[in-house]
């Protein structure tokens, strides 16, 4: 009997804003503890929440990249428990009236095992909402005692609430990179998951094929994609294992241990709280006008999925290679930056240029530029540890190489070199290219010339080539790429040789 | 001096007649010589009133005084006020030194006015009666007996017996009304969002609103120019124009028309309280008003409803008192929940428990919807009610409260007992509008009466010059119980 793995995500991520979402205090990482506590943050007697507005506007925008309803009106609500880390001793969410309504988001999943080819699906995102978040707590801080930092209380939250619609750890995981890389993409949070800015809950649960669904557990506070899956997996043959030997599964909250790769219940549904959610009558309705929906849209980038899209579809670019440029904006945007400096621009080319050409020309420079952002420079970026944005070579730069390969000037192992530097040290392509003396050696008669002497050189070699040992290609090659010391056009020499070689 | 109005002393202190150090230490010596009796004071800080008088000299010296520069105020204990000793009438707050000011002690701080000391209070502004206080019960200047009514009863028994010159008072359910009616004095709660609510401390956050408490309209108007003004703090602040409340005092009232709601003279109002109410009615009619009878059919629910709500958002706006952070942790406990547990039973009394319990309860899974979203329903009915109203009337009047001034312990073991008596104001608050209560005689026991005048929303000034032009023609404001 075949088992149907069924999971859904609430993700919480930690919207970009200088200051916390119902006060003016600073919400920057890694401060001493209380520094950034202000009177609402510590929720002294008397004070109110005021609502952030820069929180809002990441709501809708991100409402709006997954084509979601935005509700014209939601409310805030207040969600009691007690806790030292939550000052009010209730927390301000949303609960029946979130900010944003059903939507979609398209994601790639990369199989973990097997032969399965790489596919895409549609994920329903149910709802996202505004919330607060809370302190810490740091147990044994002093003498055995709990302290209580609240630096974080307050932070805003989006929690973004999928419909169980994956049915796989690779599509769970998919589906948190692919929400991971818009909400970056679009500008709404850094999506900084060691700092806590992306934190996953998973719901999961099994069930045979064909029945109703089965009793879910939730992983909370993943903040890794690979403890997810490995949090996943061991979920699911947990699960499995309790139902084929005919124990029930209850609905309970489990954290995942990354140390023993096990999950563990923290509290089971019979302690779960009544949270007594009620609208907060400190705050007003939150009314979204059709003027604020505008602005968003106006600042939204193409988005992830339009531009892999548009990879494909207009510079030819495999689905592979799409997706991997896409995976970050920076990425896009400097592949973007690199593919224009490279093609010649509409204004620029000659009237007699037909566009099939133009056309062809783009996708062979976005071929180019792919293969090296992927290769290349993606490399060289995790060797070093590197996000895109960091990456110490500028678009400038790259694109100074690149249009020197294009162009023949450079081989490609001439560019490696030269990436190198641009890496290391800076500068600019064509003084690095000028001062190690990479230029790439295009001349015929030179290349000609160096030929001509190798085939005399070489009697003995060139009669056993002509007599059908055509392997022996490679060797003169070889020799004369050494003696041109590495600097001819690969193409022109093998031209040559060819017909010299032929007699 | 102590019977002067606002805008008397101001001239006194213009004039130099006497200065805000010698007006402040006037009523410091008076509290010291009465406050061991009706208790109306939690704290006062000499020292610090006292300089506050000093810099307020300086200010009128330097011509910059304006209308309550130099005033001696009683500020109702539910306001933060940096440095000061700030209890909410709680064993809970006991120790609690606010960090920050409210914003209302803010305005009357930017004013000039002396902060003459924090009057006492219902606890967490919770009762009726003033008898809910840990720092015990208040008494009413006409009758030592007497309560002074609640939660501002701190207030309405310094005004009455003149500790202050005039002082501010908080009203969710006729915290304000009830106490002045029971006091012999005037005192308005505005349209909810008139006043900020930042640094107050949140009882139910839909219906507190604050408001002055005085000897006369004329002295609240005046109040009410210092304590209003949109506050960017308070999400439900509304923004609008600044106003002065004293710009309609001198109308005169002919044309008026009153509605007198059915509902407000029916069983349940004693008889003395009614004839008083009706003479005032009157009077006002030889003022040249015209009176319509008109109902609320809905208003007999009031009560029920409050109790629902008030509790409901007091259960939530209560849970940051827990021991954490500032305010009573008890001495000894085992762990998280043993802490909480003992610093919520330690730190707060009987009544606000109820409260909490009851709040807790309406917004249990399985209860909301027949409790809390209920109310809500019946609550805009209520405000529907008012609006008809106003179709047919200017103003509203009846009774502030059914009785006059019962005594201490007479309702203490009959919680709705003492919940009836808010029966009439209770509306106002639910509705959102202004309501106010003055002086209108005086009752069998020779306890002062309460008229209650209900305006449509924003009509502060309106009710103002309503009031006003009763007290020129009436003396029941200025009478004192000294």
């Amino acid at each position: 009997m075949s088992w149907e793995i069924v999971i859904g995500l609430e993700v919480h991520t930690q919207l970009s804003t200088h200051t916390k979402i119902f006060s003016g205090a600073s919400t920057t990482y890694g401060a001493e503890p209380n520094t950034q506590a202000d009177a609402v943050s510590i929720a002294l007697p008397g004070v109110l929440p005021v609502l952030n507005k820069g929180a809002v506007e990441r709501a809708v925008k991100f409402g709006l990249a997954v084509g979601a309803h935005i509700a014209p009106r939601s409310v805030f609500a207040r969600k009691n428990y007690f806790y030292p880390d939550l000052p009010k001793g209730y927390q301000i969410s949303q609960f029946d009236l979130p900010v944003v309504g059903m939507g979609a988001l398209t994601i790639q999943v990369e199989p973990l095992s097997g032969n399965a080819k790489p596919y895409e699906k549609v994920v329903r995102i149910t709802r996202a909402h505004l919330e607060e978040d809370a302190g810490k707590s740091v147990h044994g801080a002093s003498q055995g005692m709990t302290g209580v930092d609240l630096n974080r209380a307050g932070t805003p939250l989006l929690e973004i609430v999928s419909e169980p619609d994956m049915c796989s750890a690779a599509e769970a995981v998919a589906y948190a990179k692919a929400l991971h890389t818009l909400v970056r993409w679009i500008g709404i949070s850094d999506g900084n998951m060691q700092e806590g800015s992306f934190r996953c809950d998973v719901n999961v649960s099994v069930r045979r094929a064909g029945e109703p669904l089965g009793t879910r557990r939730e992983i909370k506070n993943l903040n890794s994609f690979r403890f997810m899956q490995q949090a996943i997996d061991y979920e699911v043959q947990w699960q499995i294992d309790q139902l084929e030997s005919g124990r029930k599964i209850h609905q309970a909250t489990i954290l995942f241990n990354p140390d023993t790769g096990e999950t563990r219940a923290m509290r089971s549904k019979e302690d779960a709280h009544d949270y007594r959610y009620f609208p907060d009558p400190d705050l007003l309705p939150l009314d979204i006008t059709p003027a604020m929906l505008d602005a968003a849209r106006a600042e939204l980038p193409e988005l992830p999925e339009a531009r892999r899209t548009r990879y494909v579809n207009e510079l030819g670019l495999s689905a592979y290679d799409a997706n991997s440029l896409t995976s970050s904006r920076e990425m896009a945007d400097f592949f973007d930056a690199c593919v224009a400096s490279l093609s010649p621009s509409p204004q620029s080319s000659p009237a007699s240029e037909r566009g099939g050409e133009r056309e062809n020309k783009s996708s062979i420079s976005a071929k180019l530029c792919a293969n090296w952002l992927i290769g290349e420079l993606s490399a060289q970026l995790n060797r070093d540890g590197l996000e895109m944005a960091k990456c110490p070579v500028s678009h400038q730069q790259m694109s100074g190489m690149l249009s020197r390969i294009a162009d023949n000037t450079l081989s490609n192992s001439g560019g490696k070199e030269v990436f190198r530097t641009l890496w290391a040290e800076g500068g600019e392509a064509d003084a690095i290219i000028e001062a190690k003396g990479l230029k790439q050696v295009s001349d015929s008669g030179a290349i000609e010339a160096l030929v001509d002497e190798i085939i005399a050189a070489q009697a003995d070699k060139v009669a056993e080539y002509r007599s059908g040992k055509d392997k022996l290609f490679g060797f003169f090659v070889g020799l004369a790429m050494k003696a041109s010391r590495g600097k001819a056009n690969p193409a022109q020499l093998n031209e040559v040789l060819l017909k010299k070689l032929a007699g | 001096m102590i019977n002067f109005s606002l805008k008397q002393l101001s001239k006194q202190l213009a004039a130099k007649k006497i200065s805000s150090v010698e007006l402040t230490q006037l009523y410091l010596d008076r509290i010291a010589a009465h406050n061991p009796v009706y208790n109306a004071y939690i704290t006062v800080d000499a020292k610090t009133s006292l300089a506050q008088a000093v810099a307020a000299d300086a200010l009128i010296a330097s011509g910059g005084a304006q209308a309550l520069t130099g005033i001696p105020i009683a500020q109702k204990d539910i306001f933060c006020a940096k440095g000061w000793r700030t209890t909410c009438g709680s064993k809970m707050l006991g120790d609690f030194i606010a960090p920050y000011d409210a914003h209302v002690i803010e305005q009357f701080n930017k004013a000039g006015a002396v902060n003459l000391g924090k009057t006492n209070m219902d606890e967490f502004a919770m009762g009726s009666s003033n008898e809910t206080s840990y720092f015990g019960p208040v008494r009413n200047p006409w009758n030592q007996n007497a309560v002074p009514g609640g939660s501002s009863g701190g207030a309405a028994s310094a005004v009455a017996a003149r500790l202050c010159a005039a002082a501010t008072g908080t009203d969710t359910g006729g915290s304000i009304r009830q106490p002045a009616a029971l006091c012999g004095i005037t005192g308005i709660k505005p349209t909810y969002g008139t006043v900020s609510r930042y640094g107050m401390i949140a009882f139910a956050s839909s219906l507190d609103q604050a408001g002055p408490m005085a000897k006369s309209a004329e002295d609240c108007a005046l109040m009410l120019n210092v304590m209003t003004g949109f506050d960017c703090r308070d999400s439900t602040s509304l923004q609008r124009e600044v106003e002065d409340y004293t710009r309609h005092l001198n109308q005169p009232l002919s044309g008026l028309r009153i509605g007198l709601p059915v509902e407000f003279f029916a069983e349940g109002l004693s008889d003395d309280v009614a004839a008083r109410v009706q003479e005032a009615i009157a009077q006002y009619q030889k003022l040249g008003a015209t009176v319509v009878d008109i109902s609320l059919p809905n208003s007999k629910l009031a009560v029920p409803v409050y109790y629902v709500l008030a509790p409901a958002e007091a259960s939530s706006n209560l849970s940051r008192f827990d021991g954490v952070r500032y305010g009573h942790r008890a001495a000894e406990y085992t762990d998280l929940a043993d802490m909480y547990e003992k610093s919520r039973a330690e730190g707060f009394g009987a009544e606000v428990k109820r409260r909490i319990m009851m709040g807790t309860y309406v917004l249990s899974h399985g209860y909301y919807d027949a409790y809390y979203l209920q109310a809500q329903k019946i609550r805009r009915l209520i405000a529907q009610d008012f609006a008809d109203a106003f179709k047919l009337c200017d103003v509203i009047m009846g009774p502030t409260s059914p009785s006059t001034a019962f005594n201490l312990g007479e309702k203490g073991d009959d919680p709705v007992q003492m919940y009836l008596s808010d029966i009439y104001t209770i509306a106002v608050n639910l509705a959102g509008l202004p309501g106010m209560s003055i002086p209108c005689g005086f009752g069998h026991n020779n306890m002062p009466t309460g008229l209650q005048i209900i305006g449509n929303y924003f009509d502060e000034a309106r009710m103002l010059n309503v009031a006003h032009q009763y007290q020129l023609a009436t003396d029941w404001h200025s009478r004192a119980p000294l």
